[in-house]
Formats: C-alpha cells, structure tokens, sequence
C-alpha cells in the first residue's frame, strides 16, 4: 500500500514538473524568440497590474483554449477526432514513466529509485511511447476529413518513421557501450571519470551518436527546422481541423516531446543525475581534495543536476529552433536516410569493433 | 546568342556538414539573446539605460522619438495678440492636392490685416499629410509639428478640425459650442467655448 503511495507520488512529482515546464515552454518560446530577435515579447497580460516578464500568458492561453469553441467538422470521424489529440498527449507524457531523475533515495528503511517505473528496458518501452504518439498525428490527419490535414498527417508520419530508424540506431552505440537498457543503469555507468578527471559521460564515448540522436530527434518534435508536417505560416497541417483544447493538446504535444528529448539527451549522453566528481559519499576532485555530503545533499544535488541538464537542452532546442530555417521535404528525406542513418550504421560498426578488439572488461560497466 | 551556362559552387565537405553552419548561427543568435538578456538585467539593475536592449518601443507609455521633420497633424500659429496669423489668401486650400481644406474668410477687425479666417476646418479623413500647405504658406500661419499621431475617431465628421482644434492643438472633441464673434476669442477665452461657426458666418 505505501509502496503505492510512493510510486503515486513519484508521478505526481513527474508530471507536475513535466506539465509546468510544458506550460512554460510557451512562455519560453515566447520570450526567448523575442530577446533573440532584439524584441521584448509578451508582456501586457497582467493580474491587478502585476505583469511578472509576461508570465500569465501561458495562464491566459490556457483559459483561451479552454473557453473557445469545439469545433468537429461535418462528416469528420467524431471518435477518432476526439480521440487523436488524447493519444498525443497521452504518449508523450507516458513516456516520462521512465526517466530516472535521480539516484535512489533512502528514507528510514526504504529505498526509493528516483524513477516512476524501474522498468528492465526502461529505452525500448521510451521509444515504444514515441513510436506511438504517431498514432495520433495519422489519427488527426485522417479523421479530420479534410485532405490537406490527411497529407499534412502522410507527411508527418513518413518523417517520424523515417528519423526513428537513425534515432533507434543511434541509441545501440549507447546500449553497446553500457551494456544495459535499463535507463537507470545507463545513468549509474556514466558515473566513472577516464584518467580521473573527466567525466565518463555518454557525450565522450559516443560523440558522434549524440549528434545523430539529437537531430534525429528534433525531427521527431516536428519543430523548425523539422516542422514540415504542421509548417504553421505557410503549409497547412494535420491539425487543422482542431480548434480549444484540442488543439491546445497537440500544440502541448510538441513541447513534451521537446523535453522529452531534452531529458533522453542527458540521460543517455550527459550523466543524466550525475554531478562530475560527485560520488554518494561526497565529491572527489581530480587534485585529490575530498569534501563529503549526506545522502540527503547527494540526492538533491543529482536530482537538480538532471533538472539543470534539462533546462539546458530545452534552451538549446528553443534557440535552434529560432535559429535555423526550414529543410525542404526532399532535403528532410535525404538528411534522414541519407546521411544520419549511414551514419549510426558506421557508428555502431565502429562501437562493435572498439569493443571486441580494445575492451576486455571495460572499466565503466 | 551565345548560352552562358552558370554553375553552382559544389559545397566543400566541410559546408555540407552543415553543423559549422549551424554553430555559426547558433553564435549569432545566442550572442543577441545574451546581450539582451545582460541588458534587460541590467535595466531592471536601473543601469545602462541609455543602451537599448530591444529594438521596440511600448507605443503607447513610451511614444517614438520623432525626426524634427516629421507630419503630424496640422496647427494654426498665433499671433501675440493671439489672433489667427492666417490671412485667408486661399493658397493652401488651392494647392491642396487632397481638397481636405475649407477657408471662409472675412474681415479682420484690426484695419492693418486684410482678412481672417471666420472658418478653417481641415478633414483629416481625406488629408494626405504631404505638407504642401505647409510649404505654400506665406505667413507661416499652418504647420504641421504638433507630434499627434494618434488621430482615430468614430465617424468621419469626428475626423474634421475646426479652427478650435488646429489653434489648440490640446483641445479634443467633442466640443462645446461657439458663439463668439471672432474665434480666435474662444482661445483667450481659456478654452471656454461659447459660440457656433455658421452664425458667425451668416
């Protein structure tokens, strides 16, 4: 029973901070396009004349969504209409179960993993969760009975399959390397320093994957410069058809899958929870000083270090996003099969064969 | 003729990795947002203020800065003895090229000026802001430098100046009427408005 209680808390824990980050996103996307582009931004919804840096908008775009109008169009599948958006959303939160945001905790007698399902192949069961949330864009495009959102939805789907095969190929350099698919597991075998100083991160050993890996799966967040399926100043997509909540659904979407790539990004290339030189007896530098800290500290500081990571990537993302332009949808193609997926192929050839001739028991499994 | 084939460059290895493209956008973008971001602080701070950290202006607490050139809406100049400069010569009304000017003159009271605008309305519903009246002005009686920008009404009749308006650029519709004889009194008068044009007129 308190074992239930726990697990629901973790939850409650994950998705609180995953929608909240979410919502803000929104208001992220805002000001930072903004600052970037030598604006300000939004700024003028305010609550008896607090204005807070345009913080209320993404309060007053969530009352906006909730009180327009639902819109289902004559003819449109009402059930799989409805349905679509709910997928979305439903998937890409699902995923989070099994991010591990932090080493395991011990209060009293228990021993709580960081983790909202420990789950053995914790990777195989994230990118199950995004390999679904295509349903979804097939299901809006297609029940939307409008041919511009079914293409908009083709077009989204060929590009999310298409870029999932170099993403999953990617992530087999990472697997090989830590010989574990237990996320968890993968973020413990980061933990070891090489020559002692630096950290053994999934970013050093396999550089050439985390690039693969992340533009593969910005592709996947069908955000600038992979937006082709929605493309919203010029090409219609599949979710034209939606309008409120709904659509406000799909557009949450987006930005949970953002940071779900941000947080498979650290997890699986930067140390998730790690600290460099951190260990759960306290820190130990390079130069040989030693400074210990409770377990409390160590947990606090693993978990504000995924979160720090994070907000890192998600800053990232944000900023590429508004950086760079459009691919064509014949360039998208040829970047996806063309180059990133001949690409891991190499890399993974080239895991293999480090690890069968110049690894006989690697010191970081 | 002969045919002049153009070749595209073939991008280097280098280029079409596209990454160091990337990175050099990136650098870009982030060493505005940074910039900004130092300059935001710092204006919160109440430091640096006279370095802009973006490039707009919150209309309307903080107006645009205005080039002393700029048409904006028109005004009558005055005297000293705070009559109209306004002579009614017409030349403004002839050159208009928007006919958005009306002058009814009559006789001045003081012998030495020949006439006075009893009427000067301008629509700024049909005014083109060119300034030709400015120009054509023999007794600098009309520019156009008041900084009023923000000219939006209701109705069309609401976007029409009388001589009231265009001598106190301050004064704002409605108005109250006019019955005074000479209507440049109404501005002596304090902005107290007691009066109607067309009687003066008839």
């Amino acid at each position: 029973m308190s074992d239930l209680l726990v697990k629901l808390a973790l939850a409650g824990i994950v998705f609180f901070g995953v929608l909240n980050l979410a919502g803000l996103h929104t208001w992220l996307e805002r000001k930072q396009s903004a600052i970037l582009q030598d604006r300000i931004g939004a700024n003028r919804a305010s609550i008896l004349g607090f204005r807070v840096m345009g913080l209320f908008h993404p309060l007053a775009d969530a009352v906006k969504m909730f009180t327009k109008e639902d819109i289902v169009p004559a003819g449109a599948d009402r059930v799989l209409h409805t349905l679509a958006p709910f997928f979305s959303v439903f998937f890409a939160l699902a995923a989070f179960a099994a991010i591990p945001f932090g080493d395991r905790l011990i209060w009293g007698d228990r021993v709580i993993e960081l983790q909202v399902a420990n789950i053995d192949v914790a990777l195989l069961y994230v990118f199950a969760m995004l390999s679904l949330g295509v349903y979804g864009v097939i299901l809006a495009g297609f029940a939307s009975r409008n041919n511009y959102a079914l293409l908009g939805g083709l077009r989204a789907t060929a590009q999310m399959i298409s870029y999932e095969i170099a993403l999953g190929i990617a992530i087999i350099g990472v697997v090989m390397v830590y010989g574990t698919m237990d996320l968890q597991q993968i973020v413990r075998g980061q933990g070891h320093n090489f020559g002692g100083w630096l950290p053994g991160w999934g970013i050093v050993v396999q550089p050439v994957a985390f690039f693969v890996f992340v533009t593969a799966a910005l592709a996947e967040t069908k955000r600038i410069p992979f937006d082709l399926p929605e493309g919203e100043s010029e090409i219609i997509g599949y979710f034209v058809e939606y309008s409120g909540m709904k659509f406000g659904m799909f557009f949450l979407t987006d930005f949970l899958e953002t940071i779900m790539v941000a947080c498979l990004a650290t997890t699986l290339f930067f140390g998730g929870w790690q600290v460099p030189y951190l260990l759960p007896d306290g820190f130990h530098f390079p130069w040989g000083q030693s400074v210990s800290v409770s377990h409390l500290t160590y947990v606090v500081l693993g978990v504000s270090s995924f979160s720090t990571k994070v907000l890192v990537f998600c800053w990232l993302f944000m900023q590429i996003r508004w950086t760079l332009p459009r691919f064509r949808y014949d360039q998208l193609m040829r970047l996806g099969w063309l180059g990133l997926f001949p690409i891991a192929v190499a890399n993974v050839l080239l895991t293999a064969l480090v690890l069968a001739f110049f690894d006989k028991g690697s010191s970081w499994r | 003729m002969a045919v002049k084939v153009l070749r595209r460059r073939e991008l280097s290895f280098w280029e079409k990795l596209y990454l160091p493209a990337i990175l050099a956008g990136l650098k870009i973008t982030s060493a505005h947002l940074f910039r900004n971001l130092f300059l935001h602080a710092a204006h919160a701070a109440g430091v640096l203020r006279h370095h802009r950290a973006a490039a707009t202006f919150q209309y309307p607490e903080e107006p645009r800065p205005l080039e002393p050139r700029f048409r904006s809406r028109h005004r009558l100049t005055v005297r000293e003895e705070g009559t109209p400069r306004c002579v009614g010569c017409m030349l403004c009304e002839t050159v208009c090229p928007a006919r958005c000017i009306t002058i009814v003159a009559g006789e001045h009271p003081d012998p030495n000026v020949e006439k006075y605008p009893i009427r000067f309305d301008i629509d700024l519903g049909v005014c083109v802001y060119c300034g030709y009246c400015v120009e054509v002005c023999p007794e600098d009686a009309i520019r156009m430098d008041t900084g009023i920008l923000d000219i939006a009404a209701y109705s069309r009749d609401e976007m029409k100046l009388d001589i009231h308006e265009l001598m106190d650029p301050g004064l704002r519709k409605p108005l109250g009427e006019c019955k005074l004889r000479f209507p440049h009194e109404c501005r002596l008068a304090g902005g107290q408005l007691t009066g109607d044009w067309d009687e003066v007129y008839k």
